[in-house]
């Protein structure tokens, strides 16, 4: 439903941090009564436009009208006055707090929040600190505070990443509910499935300009992606996808990892294997465990029961040094917990091969140059930004994690969300790197919160429900639908 | 971060930033400069004179290996405030253990600084304990020990060869501490950069969660950063006993912050993951050429305090600066 | 507590999560009672309440400067500076409570000033303390520069100024007002008055302040910044406020300084740098920040300062007491390293 009049306008914003420009000339409009998508890759300049909307940085230039007044949002505060109210992906409440003192801190009022809480079917306990609250829930109550202020335009940055389908579903409902009031909803995401469901409009950045404002119904994924892309590089991209799809048949190696009544946490006796040219993916809803076991195969935490054995020996790690000694490398969704944002590429990359005292000693450079080069042209590293790694963008960010297990060698690849929070030509690039290490002959774990993907990387997909697997579905059929049966514990004739 | 960026212009800040070296050597020889026209103009002497260059280099020397552990302590997002008491207990050794022969006494004053080294490493990377208390913890009772130890045990003056060491220069000019300090700071330089011990003092600092996850076991990178700390610091006590020819407990003491700020100076982050050893070296000449400075002035202590201060806060804003518009 | 259950085990659990927050805090507490009882049976010499009051004025200036570091710790930071800060506020309260300082080589002591005098000139230092602090704060935050490295060299700044204002010890203070911290009590013998005036600035400058806004603002920066700006807190203004407060509670130990010892002297705050952190960690704040309160870090004060009492009492040479207490602080952090460490690894 278009909105006949414009709430938000944004025109002709330009940002800059010294030399590099975030956003050259972009254009947005937000009409009142409608669910309006931000779309646009990893440094397109879709989190500058909502941290200038929101007020956390200011314009060079360009002119921001509200309900038809021109505004200058000075800061989150001005910002949640005016009536935009963000939510953004890391919740702002202060972990050290209780949940009630942060609604104090931010002068809500607790009735209100935990009415709106009502209102989706959650509750929370108020005492709590906040730091202990599960981050989906914590991600709902920012929401409800959002909604508690009345805001006429709600910004949702990334919300539904990593939230359950249950919760997402909610707050899908909270932005239909806000629509219907009249009101307008902001909607900045990377999964281009719920654009199409629920959003009226979308408006596509690419290069810090707006290329297209159009009807996500009515284009469909391929038109998103070609506007994302570039018309050429969106065709490149759908041809490789092509080709990746009809290549031939992978043969399955040998087991690499076999889990045996593997009990640690919410898991209770989970066990399957992995074999060696398969990705073998780990469908779950939220808190099933999955964080567990992939903790425990990565080493970071030690399993209550059960037996791990790689490639037949027994899996004895108490610390990630021992899991990786015996080739089990982890692939978190949070880069900040993977990469050593100061240094250049290279040495990130080089990380492991110096994890051990035995290896303190002089490097033979040409040797690192050797590895290190043949991981970065692998994943088509993008290696401008050659200083620091936390410069580059959320997708290169990711290949270097990925890098630097290529560069060092495993067994097996655990991927715990490795797609989370980057753009679509990435994932597609990540997606055809899976694919190919897996051809070669890799053991691949994988992990998503996003389902479309699993038919798209993995050979089987296996469910884990309440402590243990209730099903295992062929790669090609591994729809969402067929997933989220076997994943709500409804066991179905899932035949291969 | 985008494809469309405009073209760099001459990125001074960010040239500072990355390469604090040159702009330090700038400050030194400016510095020296300002120095010798000062002393003409006070006793109608010229600084720049063989003698006072080589006992600047002299001077700096110690004040350069207390720093040189400072830096990677602080590389690792660290500091070691116990540096200052960890010389002064090797310098007691010294003159405590000279009647056994020098090698005895310099065996016995380094590994006690690697000793207390191992203490504070252990605190810091097994216990958890935050490294300004531990260390400054460790620095008291040290202090305290030493109080006890110089009350019951005779301190001779320190050995020959030490004192050469620490007070005397060959050909005439080139003092004989620098045959210490010249080649550990090659090590200490060539080893952050090719070694992978070097790599992973950077990335503790860096991001000790990130490193973990790439199968680092943190503690040990830390245990092995303080306990070099602490031998490096002996062996600035030694040269310390050396120059002064006897050992007292406040032997030490004002090299403590100057050892901070030479590493601060020398551009190294006090959040660690960034920095280096050759901008500490001319931070301690700095700070060495700029106490002459102040003695020929005839600074009060009060003076020399606040001056201090205010160019410890006016060059760590600049690397701020620098860092953050990067 | 929590009056709303939603889940059975709500009530069991209130429990757990009480001696969570709050069992440091009586630990120490609990602490000081075992050393006071120590103290008490280790003497023969009949215990009374001159002792009680020693103990008090022993302490209260650590008690101040403690709480001052503690909150700064608790907004995130760290204040190097509070030592000297001390001494400078000591020394110029002691130059300018007196109408003329003497001289010390001579022998002729300082004449004392009226007690109006005395306390005006507190009033101004206590301002003084407040606006250094600020602008200490307001240098961080300007400077972009880490704030060990700022207070650090605000510690020389302080420590240099105070030696310009005396440079040997000397001056004086009104005897009036030092009687404001020594003899005679409030409402018992047993109650020193040093601990009811720190008991009232701890409501006063604490209390009024910690479960509103501005106490919570400090919280959540030491927590987590960004949460706390994107929150709508105004960051750089709380930090700034932190600091301040640093100021002023160093300035009231300076002051406490030359109450209890009636003369100023430019070195007098070097040690309290490092006992206060040495306090606030042992009163359970957490260096972190976000974490902690300030009442576990006066007691924490107590217990140092009763360490160091009973050390000289059991005729201890005061270097082995300084080694012993020296060593007992480490010992103390170290068991709590090891507390975090086993509460991370269990998810607690």
């Amino acid at each position: 439903m278009n909105g006949e009049t414009t709430l938000l306008e944004a025109r002709g914003i330009r940002k800059t941090y010294g030399p590099v420009v975030a956003l050259a000339s972009a254009n947005l409009a937000v009409g009142s009564g409608e669910v309006h998508a931000l779309l646009g890759a990893n440094g397109a300049g879709k989190s500058t436009l909502v941290k200038l909307l929101t007020g956390v940085t200011k314009p060079d230039e360009g002119e921001i009208t509200f309900a038809g007044r021109e505004i200058r949002v000075g800061s989150p505060a001005e910002a949640a006055r005016l009536g935009l109210a963000p939510v953004f992906q890391d919740p702002a409440l202060v972990p050290d707090l209780t949940v009630g003192q942060n609604m104090r801190l931010t002068r809500s009022s607790v009735g209100a929040v935990r009415a709106r809480l009502r209102e989706m079917e959650l509750d929370v306990d108020f005492s709590e600190r906040a730091g202990d609250v599960p981050l989906p829930m914590l991600r709902m109550v920012d929401l409800a505070r959002a909604l508690a202020r009345d805001p006429r335009l709600l910004v949702l940055d990334e919300i539904t990443a990593a939230l359950p389908s249950d919760l997402a579903e909610r707050v899908f409902a909270v932005m239909r509910e806000w629509r219907d009031q009249g009101r307008s909803v902001l909607f900045i995401t990377h999964r281009l499935a719920e654009v199409i469901a629920t959003c009226d409009r979308a408006t596509i950045l690419r290069d810090g300009g707006d290329v297209a404002t159009i009807v996500p119904r009515e284009g469909g994924e391929t038109a998103i992606v070609e506007h994302m892309l570039g018309p050429e590089a969106a065709r490149a991209e759908e041809e490789a996808v092509a080709r990746e799809e009809t290549a031939p048949q992978r043969v399955e190696g040998d087991v690499i990892v076999d889990v045996a009544s593997l009990g640690v946490g919410r898991v209770a006796d989970v066990s399957f294997s992995l074999h060696g040219g398969e990705i073998l993916g780990i469908a779950a809803l939220e808190g099933q465990g999955q964080d567990e076991l992939f903790a425990v195969l990565s080493g970071q935490q030690r399993a209550d029961g059960g037996e791990i054995r790689v490639v037949g020996r027994a899996l004895r790690a108490r610390t990630p040094y021992d899991a990786i000694r015996q080739g089990l490398v982890l692939v978190p969704a949070d880069r900040l917990l993977a990469l050593l944002p100061q240094r250049p590429i290279s040495e990130n990359i080089a990380a492991p091969r110096y994890n051990t005292p035995t290896r303190w000693g002089p490097i033979n450079m040409r040797e690192e140059r050797r590895r290190i080069g043949s991981a970065i042209d692998a994943l088509q590293i993008d290696t401008r930004a050659r200083r620091q790694v936390r410069r580059l963008s959320g997708g290169n960010q990711q290949k270097v994690t990925i890098a630097r297990w290529l560069a060092s060698g495993f067994r097996a690849l655990l991927c715990y969300d490795p797609t989370r929070g980057i753009d679509v030509g990435t994932k597609r690039q990540v997606y055809g790197l899976l694919r190919r290490l897996a051809d070669d002959g890799a053991a691949i774990l994988f992990f998503s919160s996003e389902l479309a993907e699993f038919p798209l990387v993995c050979d089987r997909v296996v469910t884990l429900f309440g402590g243990r697997i209730t099903g295992e579905l062929a790669g090609e059929t591994a729809d969402e639908a067929a997933l989220l049966r076997a994943m709500h514990g409804l066991v179905e004739d899932a035949a291969a | 971060m985008s494809a469309v960026s405009t073209p760099r212009r001459l990125d001074v800040r960010g040239t500072v930033a990355a390469n604090p070296a040159i702009v330090l050597t700038f400050v030194f020889i400016a510095l020296f400069v300002a120095t010798d026209i000062v002393n003409r103009a006070q006793s109608s002497e010229a600084f720049i004179t063989g003698r006072q260059v080589s006992t600047t280099f002299l001077y700096a020397a110690i004040l350069g290996l207390m720093a040189a552990g400072q830096t990677l302590v602080m590389l690792t997002g660290g500091v070691d405030l116990s540096v200052a008491t960890t010389a002064t207990a090797s310098a007691f050794m010294i003159s405590s253990f000279a009647r056994d022969g020098t090698v005895v006494a310099i065996l016995v004053a380094l590994g006690v600084g690697l000793g207390i080294g191992l203490v504070n490493g252990t605190g810091v990377a097994i216990f958890r304990v935050n490294a300004l208390i531990m260390t400054l913890g460790v620095s008291t009772v040290t202090l305290g020990a030493l109080t006890v130890y110089s009350q019951k045990r005779f301190l001779a003056a320190a050995p020959d060869f030490v004192v050469r060491l620490g007070s005397e220069r060959f050909l005439t000019y080139i003092p004989y501490d620098l045959l210490v300090w010249a080649p550990i700071a090659a090590l200490i330089i060539l080893g952050l950069r090719y070694s992978g011990f070097g790599r992973m003092i950077y990335a503790v600092g860096d991001n000790p969660v990130a490193t973990r996850l790439a199968g680092v076991r943190n503690w040990q990178v830390l245990l092995a950063v303080y306990a070099l700390c602490g031998l490096l610091s002996a062996a600035a006590g030694i040269l310390l006993v050396g120059f002064n020819n006897a050992a007292d407990l406040g032997i030490a003491t004002p090299f403590l912050l100057p050892s901070v700020a030479a590493v601060v100076i020398g551009g190294t982050s006090i959040f660690g993951g960034v920095g280096g050893y050759a901008g500490t070296i001319l931070g301690a000449l700095i700070l060495t050429l700029l106490d002459s400075l102040l003695t020929i002035l005839d600074a009060s202590q009060a003076v020399r305090q606040i001056l201090y201060g205010l160019i410890v806060l006016v060059l760590a804003a600049i690397y701020a600066r620098a860092a953050a518009s990067d | 507590m929590n009056a709303v259950a939603t889940t059975q085990g709500r009530v069991a659990f209130d429990w757990r999560r009480a001696a969570r927050r709050h069992g440091w805090t009586v630990g120490v507490f609990v602490l000081l009672l075992v050393l006071v009882l120590y103290w008490r049976s280790s003497t023969n010499l009949p215990w009374g309440t001159f002792d009680v009051q020693s103990l008090a004025i022993d302490a209260l200036p650590l008690a101040f400067v403690a709480m001052g570091q503690g909150i700064v710790i608790i907004s995130g930071g760290i204040d190097l500076s509070v030592g000297s800060m001390m001494s400078l506020v000591n020394v110029l309260a002691a130059k300018y409570m007196v109408t003329s300082l003497g001289d010390a080589t001579v022998g002729s002591s300082a004449t004392a000033g009226s007690f109006g005098r005395a306390v005006g000139v507190s009033l101004l230092l206590l301002a003084f303390g407040f606006l250094a602090g600020a602008m200490t704060g307001f240098i961080i935050h300007v400077s972009k520069i880490a704030d060990i490295i700022v207070t650090l060299a605000m510690l020389f700044v302080w420590a240099g100024a105070a030696l310009a204002v005396l440079e040997v010890p000397g001056g004086g203070t009104a005897l009036r007002y030092q009687n404001l911290v020594t003899l005679d009590t409030v409402f018992t013998a047993w109650l020193p008055k040093a601990l009811v005036i720190l008991l009232v600035v701890y409501a006063l400058l604490w209390l009024t302040i910690r479960r509103r806004r501005p106490g919570l603002a400090l919280y959540a920066i030491g927590s987590n910044r960004s949460a706390a700006y994107l929150s709508g807190i105004n960051v750089p203004q709380a930090r700034v406020f932190a600091y301040a407060m640093s100021g002023t509670f160093a300035a009231l130990g300076g002051l406490a300084l030359t109450a209890a010892s009636g003369i100023g002297d430019p070195h007098s705050g070097d040690i309290y740098t490092l006992n206060s952190v040495a306090a606030v960690v042992l009163g359970g704040v957490s260096l972190l920040g976000g974490v902690g309160g300030l009442l576990g870090v006066m007691a924490a004060a107590f217990v140092l300062t009763l360490v160091k009492t009973i050390l000289i009492i059991k005729g201890v040479d005061q270097n082995y007491a300084q080694v012993i207490q020296g060593s007992l602080i480490v010992l103390v952090v170290m068991i709590g390293g090891l507390a975090i460490r086993q509460k991370g690894k269990s998810g607690g």
